[in-house]
């Protein structure tokens, strides 16, 4: 039986990214824009990418639309959004305005942000976009998501706090992780050192 | 909470029947659902907020767990008629069954540690022979995922 629950969808092109490439830690975020701790965790993680740039974002959408009337409106808005290369911006307005969530201030959102109003309506009802959001709902529940929001930090699933010091301290272990990770490897190729006999 | 400590009733074991409260006037029992799949999830309490955690996301699931014909029945030591302010409230489309006469009966019947008022999350997947063949108990404060649930159903149902 697995015991630690990890991401069994690997962070690909399709994804939304957040933050430098190359960083050594990536946290994927099931999240649904409704909820107030999806929302808490968005200022915290925005905290966090200010003070601690060695981490990347990646969102994925895990709307519960039997409790909240306006999540799957709001994830097709930000793929609708997506399609015009402003996934980001929309994922912090709404995030930023939760209360307002219906149709008329998905809208309104769009026009803020300068998109092309019209498309922005047609992808927002397109087939490609309910797709996408289906397919991270459905990565989301075969990798272990247990409520939102659920992150996975290096593709394990983080039970800690949602609050900025634990995951400030969970991303910190994270990098330490990956480092002597790296550097074991480095060992290996540079003295031909390996545990492995042959 | 201090819960006595129990043994799940493991894979293979028969799950033992019951007919619980899951409405004023109605029971529920798992000879009701000899025909299906069950996942019987008991939980802490109605409105702890870990269990809604959980809950929820089961509640989204059930179109899965129903297209592979499996029912989803959840149980706590709650009177029926917190469950009915619990299940209205966030919109639940499964039984929410009332394990409340005698207190946690059925959950210390499954091996799912009790107290007197609350039991021990914890979930088992029972086949059409009345047969457990998975279980799980997360820690404590961890709520229990459904894609887990989902993968015990499918080897049943695609096996």
């Amino acid at each position: 039986m697995k015991t630690v629950a990890r991401l069994v969808a690997p962070v690909d092109s399709r994804d939304h990214i957040r933050g430098p490439k190359d960083a050594p830690v990536t946290i994927v975020e099931y999240g649904d824009f409704e909820c107030a701790y999806s929302g808490q965790a968005h200022y915290a993680l925005q905290r966090l990418s200010t003070d601690m740039p060695m981490f990347r974002l990646v969102y994925r959408h895990f709307p519960l639309t039997q409790i909240r009337p306006n999540a799957l409106a709001a994830a097709l808005a930000a793929e609708a959004a997506a399609a015009q290369g402003a996934f980001w911006e929309m994922h912090d307005l709404l995030f930023e305005h939760q209360d307002s969530l219906e149709p008329e201030s998905l809208i309104a959102y769009a026009q803020v942000l300068g998109l092309d109003v019209e498309q922005f309506i047609v992808d927002l009802t397109s087939d490609a976009s309910a797709a996408n959001v289906r397919e991270d709902f459905v990565s989301g529940l075969r990798s272990g998501v247990n409520g939102t929001p659920t992150f996975y930090i290096n593709s394990e699933r983080y039970d800690g706090s949602d609050e900025y010091d634990a995951l400030k301290a969970a991303i910190e272990e994270a990098a330490k992780s990956r480092t002597r990770n790296v550097t074991k490897a480095k060992n290996i190729i540079t003295r031909g050192e390996s545990g492995a006999q042959f | 909470m201090s819960l006595k400590p129990r043994t799940l009733l493991p894979a293979g074991s028969q799950a033992p029947n019951f007919s619980l409260r899951d409405g004023p006037d109605s029971y529920a029992s798992l000879s009701d659902y000899a025909d299906s799949v069950v996942v019987l999830l008991f939980y802490t309490a109605d409105f702890h907020p870990v269990c809604i955690r959980q809950l929820v996301v089961f509640n989204e699931a059930l179109p899965e767990f129903h297209r592979l014909g499996a029912q989803v029945l959840g149980v706590s030591q709650d009177a029926i008629w917190s469950h009915i302010a619990f299940s209205n409230h966030f919109n639940m489309h499964f039984p929410l069954l009332s394990d409340y006469h005698p207190r946690g009966k059925v959950a210390s019947a499954y091996g799912v540690p009790v107290t007197d008022g609350e039991s021990a999350r914890a979930a088992f997947v029972i086949d059409t022979n009345q047969r457990i063949a998975w279980n799980h108990m997360p820690p404590p404060d961890i709520a229990l995922d459904a894609g887990s649930a989902l993968e015990a159903v499918e080897r049943i149902v695609f096996k």
